[in-house]
């Protein structure tokens, strides 16, 4: 069970904690345990047809030629739709927020650029003849080089994944083909340091899997409007999508949605129900789109695999004193939501530590591969595992407990962040006490003594003036909790003009929206 | 082809036509309109689907409706009695042992089948009843803990 450990907040409330620590039932429980919990899925409509997607036989080619003429003739088929019936065929999903270029087909029209990609729906009376009907549609594909590498998609003469992005590459604020974080001098770091490692970290594309695969049912209802059932996660967001997609006013639609059978981040895409809108509008009739569990494995999104270089140096002491960090996002062939996974990968460098000097650059690669997009804290979690696991070997290195290694580089309130912010509520030691404690790993009185709270030490990094520092709290207790100071306070890096822009291109894709 | 079926269904005498092609599954989501199974990947690697066939826990997507022709078919929809929840149901509940609730209805029929077959399971013996239903959100810990704490309750109450 949950453990709250107040003394952490003693100095910010003294009120008792009324639901922190307790169990809290959730109020979907009852239906969850007896199966009244209703589903997209769950709701049957009077005279329902069924959609089902041709998908790219092929990594990356020309489409030629699609031939219906068979198809169409098919028992049960109601409508063939295709690139050229989507009002507004090329979205990206940012584009809501102003954060991105189109560039994604609902139904490709010239050319696939991933395995599965969707070509033709079909929409017939039962999913039997949908997919008796799209066996007989013959599409002619002219096979394109292809590139599976991110390293491989950024070099000269590699095949153009989606023309939208020539350079295979997400283009940031316009101009830039990735992002940026550059802190302190890195080479006076390196030239600093008694010891430089460099590791390489590969992270594969990882599939949410949740039970329930993405879908959606899309009816008409009165005046003109459509209610859609849909698994996303994105509830408004998703509306939003599908009235840009089919080109009408957002309240042409009542989503509804939230219960949902795992989502994870994998049912933000807004996959399935600009077509199921899309049919339910041609053929007046309920339209139900679902994803069979391989069309989930294939088209759905996943997390989008990264690699990673990272490269440290460390002085004999234990203290590092520089980070460069170059990393490759595969991205797929769309850019989904892997665009803002990138921003937060660099938000999140150099890791919960504090380091004088850091280089950092993180790319948002365009593949042959399925296009990937949010889960569980993309962008930060796959750099977590090459930082931690460069941790451990740093710690190695320099022959110190990898625990206390982390204690005596973590960052402390007050510290200034690479980012040019001043860390605030900073709560790593405590952490790494705790675990240690749990784990009954020792770790010597000095790192058991350490603490988060502003004053443990001496800043490591320069304020800069514009930055509004809140006047120091007072230590909750009066023990020194700071007696120890680090063998040597690390160098302070030369401060730095601040970049007319700086602040904001790092803050989120909103911030970024607003440069 | 339609094939006349009949058999029961949470108790109840049930007739309908399906197609030879048509699996129990679909039958009882589509026909009957009973969706508390769910559809998780059709090929038998997820429990989603979990109903029992004469007590036993079987997969409805993996079993053609014609071959339940006669037998008794129990699914999620029948576990409580009237506004009482059966004690896996109450256990569940009190060990949030569900989060998203979409493999839940699969659970429940997975685990009533190891209650009703030996009401004082092992922890082994749980975790291998429900080793054919995947959980993507608790980590099965919480699940596990739910069937042990309703045996216990179960013999208690008896």
């Amino acid at each position: 069970m949950l453990e709250v450990r107040k003394e952490y907040f003693a100095d910010e409330r003294d009120d008792n904690l009324k639901e922190i620590g307790k169990g809290t039932q959730r109020q979907d429980m009852l239906g969850h345990v007896t199966g009244a919990s209703t589903y997209f899925n769950d709701h049957k409509l009077q005279g329902m047809l069924h959609l089902k997607v041709l998908r790219s036989e092929q990594p990356h080619a020309r489409l030629r030629r699609i031939d219906l003429t068979e198809a169409e003739r098919s028992p049960g088929v109601r409508r063939i739709i295709r690139g050229q019936d989507v009002p507004r065929n090329l979205n990206t999903l940012l584009s809501l927020i102003n954060f991105g270029i189109d560039d994604e087909p609902t139904l490709a029209v010239d050319k696939v650029r991933y395995l599965g990609e969707p070509i033709v729906a079909v929409v017939a009376d039962t999913p039997r003849e949908a997919y008796e009907a799209m066996a007989k549609i013959r599409v002619d594909y002219e096979p394109l080089p292809t590139v599976f590498d991110v390293e491989e998609a950024l070099k000269p003469g590699a095949p153009v994944v989606n023309e939208t992005y020539p350079k295979n590459t997400f283009t940031y604020h316009e101009r830039y083909d990735h992002q940026n974080l550059r802190f302190g001098d890195i080479e006076r770091g390196f030239a600093e340091a008694d010891h430089i490692i460099e590791h390489r970290y590969q992270m594969s594309p990882i599939e949410h899997a949740t039970t329930e695969t993405n879908g959606s049912i899309a009816a008409p209802d009165t005046n003109g409007r459509y209610i859609v059932y849909t698994s996303t996660q994105a509830l408004f967001f998703s509306l939003d999508t599908c009235a840009k997609i089919l080109d009408v006013p957002s309240n042409t639609f009542h989503f509804v949605g939230g219960t949902v059978g795992g989502g994870f981040g994998g049912k933000v895409d807004t996959l399935t129900e600009p077509l199921s809108i899309l049919a339910a509008m041609l053929t007046g009739r309920p339209v139900r789109y679902v994803l069979g569990r391989e069309e989930e494995m294939q088209f759905a999104s996943p997390r989008g695999a990264e690699r990673i270089y990272l490269k440290d140096g460390v002085r004999r002491d234990g203290r590092i004193v520089a980070r460069k960090v170059r990393a490759y996002t595969d991205s797929g062939a769309y850019t989904r939501l892997s665009s803002y996974g990138v921003v937060k990968c660099v938000a999140h460098l150099p890791g919960p530590y504090t380091i004088p000097n850091v280089h950092g650059e993180v790319f948002c690669v365009f593949t042959n591969r399925t296009p990937a997009t949010a889960m569980r804290g993309f962008g930060v979690t796959a750099m977590d595992f090459a930082i931690e696991c460069q941790m451990d070997r740093l710690a190695e290195v320099v022959g110190m407990d990898p625990m206390e290694f982390r204690i005596l580089n973590a960052y402390r309130d007050g510290d200034m962040k690479a980012h040019r912010r001043e860390a605030k509520g900073t709560a790593l030691i405590e952490c790494v006490q705790v675990a240690a404690e749990k784990a009954k790993w020792p770790i010597r009185e000095e790192f058991r003594r350490m603490s988060s709270r502003q004053g443990a030490r001496a800043p490591a990094a320069p304020r800069e003036e514009r930055i509004v520092i809140a006047p120091a709290r007072a230590p909750a207790s009066p023990e020194p909790a700071r007696a120890y100071e680090p063998p040597r306070p690390a160098p302070a890096p030369p401060p730095q003009p601040a970049p007319a822009h700086g602040a904001t291109r790092f803050s989120s894709v909103f911030g970024a929206r607003r440069r | 082809m339609m094939i006349p079926l009949q058999f029961r269904h949470n108790g109840r005498d049930v007739a309908l036509f399906v197609d030879g092609a048509t699996n129990l599954l679909t039958a009882l989501r589509e026909q009957l309109g009973d969706t508390t199974p769910k559809f998780g990947c059709g090929q038998g690697g997820c429990g989603a689907c979990t109903v029992l066939i004469d007590g036993a826990s079987h997969l409805s997507c993996l079993t053609l409706a014609a071959s339940v022709e006669g037998r008794s078919v129990e699914t999620l929809e029948s576990l409580k009695d009237g506004p009482r929840l059966h004690p896996l149901q109450k256990a569940f509940m009190d060990h949030f042992a569900a989060q998203c609730g979409y493999c839940t209805p699969g659970m429940l029929m997975a685990a009533k089948a190891l209650l009703d077959r030996n009401p004082n399971p092992t922890r082994t013996q749980v975790v291998e009843a429900i080793s054919g239903n995947i959980c993507r959100c608790t980590g099965y810990e919480a699940i596990i803990e739910a069937v042990l704490d309703a045996a216990q309750q179960h013999r208690a109450s008896a």
